[in-house]
């Protein structure tokens, strides 16, 4: 039996899961032997969240709802950092992240 | 070394001084190896050459360069971007037209995006896309270094796109012609250029003073000769400040006509480093570039965001949009007619596009959308019959109203002509077209029968021939008289030796390069059409 963990968060950031913030995610997600997964829909589909490939096809922009999923040994730490990290605004001073 | 000098033909202004740099290859298309084991070890190898070039690069760069090359290298180091790519190469495409394929289509993803952010982000894939298969051509990673002076025996237009030129620099090529496409590049982007320079020039390294101008080029100057250059350059950089204080001003002549002046896109890039006050509007936008580099043809998406940031780009000026013109000196795999004994005499502009709608359907979807975000017009190359215009406008008819039937937001163009071919000239009045555009390349190359790419006969293509010129009156003169607007937007109407033949013979609008904005409007405000005759000379 996996452990699976979920949670969501709002993307208050000015440009949403961008170029930057979307490296930024995937760094952190692969820091976690868990599998990591998001979405836009509480019902998926699931994105690998590993791939900058596939988060950047979300196209996720400022105001959407990103759902976290995460299943693996670490999975709970997994979905609280990434959660932390969009609540965090990916570290990014909004008119600074403008221009990413 | 002695000093030696070399006479080519001028293909674009400008002085430059720089270090001699080959091109690796000559540039030629690569071979594939038809074993799809070695495609993909090739594809594997280029794909690790370019993670390793940006990563050294992002070492010595920083702040936003710094962050576009962590993106990059995040999206290179991802087996999900180049996992298409490998899947093409199993089934036996080869590597560079499997690469540039899954690319095409993970850009296309990003530039149907309604969010600019994410639009934005597609010239980082294209960037990657061309790094790539610059690596995988070009068997060692040509780049060229800032304010080289590029020699070779000819140029592709991709490998004119991937130079930084912002250092200054030039091109010499062996071969080559001033109307070719990477001549017409050069001109747009101010970088001084030489062809017919003949083979030595290949082989030449050292230091070199290229007369764009002039077509001359020196190999390991004596002092004296750097002097008298330099002194050259301060004159010509005089005349270029002085044409550039003219930029923000309407044109006018002497006596004080009007003169409405456009510019000619061939890569949306130049648009960069232009402002939209300074010219009337785009006259031709030259879809080409769309086509060009790709393994597929570019979806009604692709084209439909390219120009709409065009059209928003003029700010409410008109933007002549013209469909693909293929074929003639232009090919494009997969779509124009291979081995053709007389590519300039066949299936090439409209005749190409009439005999694929499937392509030239989509392409008029994208304009129909477009129309909502600007003042765009379309255009119709190497119209011949009324007919052709007629076919054309009935597929844009139905288009636009599938379109509205689906809902969509889209805006009828105005629909007009190309006149490059001398039969169309003198029966213009035959054509019911909103407006006619003349192309002088293509009406003086077939008007004088003489190619365009031919260097042995470039002086007998001249639009200062009173052939070519009474049918460049003829077509101001009907122009006038029915109300209907008449441009030109060949070379010819950035040429301050030519302008004022065209303005005696009645035209009133050219469009030309960016970078002969202020040269024109200098030379257009030295003519006295009053007196009868241009003092310009």
């Amino acid at each position: 039996m996996s452990n699976t963990v979920t949670a969501s968060a709002l993307l208050t950031n000015a440009v949403g899961l961008h170029a930057r913030p979307s490296v930024k995610l995937t760094q952190l997600a692969k820091s976690f032997g868990a599998s990591v997964e998001i979405a836009l829909e509480a019902g998926g589909p699931w994105i690998d969240a590993k791939s900058p490939v596939k988060v950047m096809r979300v196209k996720a922009t400022k105001g959407a709802t990103l759902h976290v999923r995460a299943t693996g040994d670490d999975a709970a730490a997994a979905v609280a950092a990434v959660v932390d990290l969009v609540v965090r605004k990916f570290d990014e001073a909004d008119a600074e992240a403008a221009h990413g | 070394m002695a000093e030696r000098q070399i006479a080519g033909r001028s293909a674009s202004p400008g002085f430059a001084c720089g270090s001699v740099h080959r091109l690796a290859g000559g540039g030629r298309e690569r071979v594939p190896t038809g074993d799809p084991a070695r495609e993909a070890a090739a594809l594997s190898d280029a794909i690790g050459r370019a993670m390793a070039d940006i990563e050294s690069l992002a070492e010595k760069t920083g702040g936003d360069a710094a962050d576009m090359l962590a993106f990059q290298a995040a999206l290179l180091g991802d087996d999900e971007l180049s996992r298409p790519a490998f899947d093409a190469v199993a089934a036996g495409a080869s590597a560079d037209k499997a690469w540039s394929t899954a690319l095409s289509s993970e850009i296309s993803g990003y530039l149907a995006s309604d969010d600019e952010y994410f639009q934005a982000r597609s010239a980082d894939l294209e960037d990657l896309r061309d790094r790539v298969l610059t690596i995988l051509s070009g068997g060692e990673a040509d780049v060229v270094p800032p304010g080289a002076v590029v020699v070779g025996e000819d140029m592709p237009p991709s490998k004119f796109l991937s130079i930084d030129w912002h250092a200054g620099g030039a091109i010499v090529l062996a071969a080559g012609s001033k109307t070719s496409h990477v001549a017409m590049l050069a001109r747009s982007r101010g970088v001084p250029m030489v062809v017919a320079a003949g083979p030595a020039i290949v082989s030449a390294s050292g230091e070199a003073l290229v007369d764009g101008a002039a077509g001359t080029v020196v190999l390991d100057p004596e002092p004296a000769t750097r002097d008298s250059f330099e002194s050259r350059r301060l004159v010509e950089e005089a005349a270029l400040r002085e044409a550039a204080a003219v930029l923000p001003a309407p044109a006018a002549t002497r006596d004080g006509t009007t003169v409405t002046v456009l510019i000619n896109v061939a890569d949306p890039g130049e648009l960069k480093s232009v402002d939209p006050a300074h010219c009337d509007g785009i006259g031709l936008v030259r879809t080409e570039f769309l086509f060009h580099g790709r393994g597929s043809l570019p979806g009604e998406e692709a084209q439909f965001g390219v120009y709409r940031t065009i059209a928003e780009w003029a700010q409410g000026r008109p933007v002549t949009i013209r469909t693909l013109d293929a074929g003639g000196d232009k090919p494009i795999p997969g779509l124009t007619i291979d081995g053709e004994s007389n590519p300039f005499l066949g299936v090439r502009g409209i005749r190409l596009s009439l005999a694929r709608p499937e392509v030239f359907r989509v392409q008029l979807r994208a304009l129909l959308r477009a129309g909502v975000y600007g003042q765009v017009k379309v255009m119709l190359p190497m119209v011949t019959v009324p007919g052709e215009l007629e076919a054309a406008r009935a597929m844009l008819v139905e288009e636009h109203d599938a379109l509205v039937a689906a809902g969509r937001k889209v805006v009828m163009p105005p629909l007009g002509i190309m006149v490059e071919v001398p039969a169309t000239a003198l029966a213009v009045d035959r054509f019911d077209a909103a407006f006619y555009s003349i192309g002088s390349n293509d009406l003086t190359q077939y008007a004088t029968a003489a190619g365009r790419d031919i260097g042995a006969v470039a002086d007998l293509a001249d639009p200062l021939h009173p052939g070519v010129l009474g049918m460049i009156e003829h077509v101001a003169a009907y122009g006038a008289a029915s109300g209907l607007d008449v441009s030109l937007c060949g070379d010819a109407g950035g040429d301050p030796d030519v302008l004022p033949a065209l303005l005696e013979a009645g035209l009133r609008t050219v469009s030309v390069a960016p970078a002969a904005l202020g040269r024109t409007k200098l030379a257009i405000r030295a003519i006295d059409l009053a007196s009868g005759a241009g003092d310009a000379a």
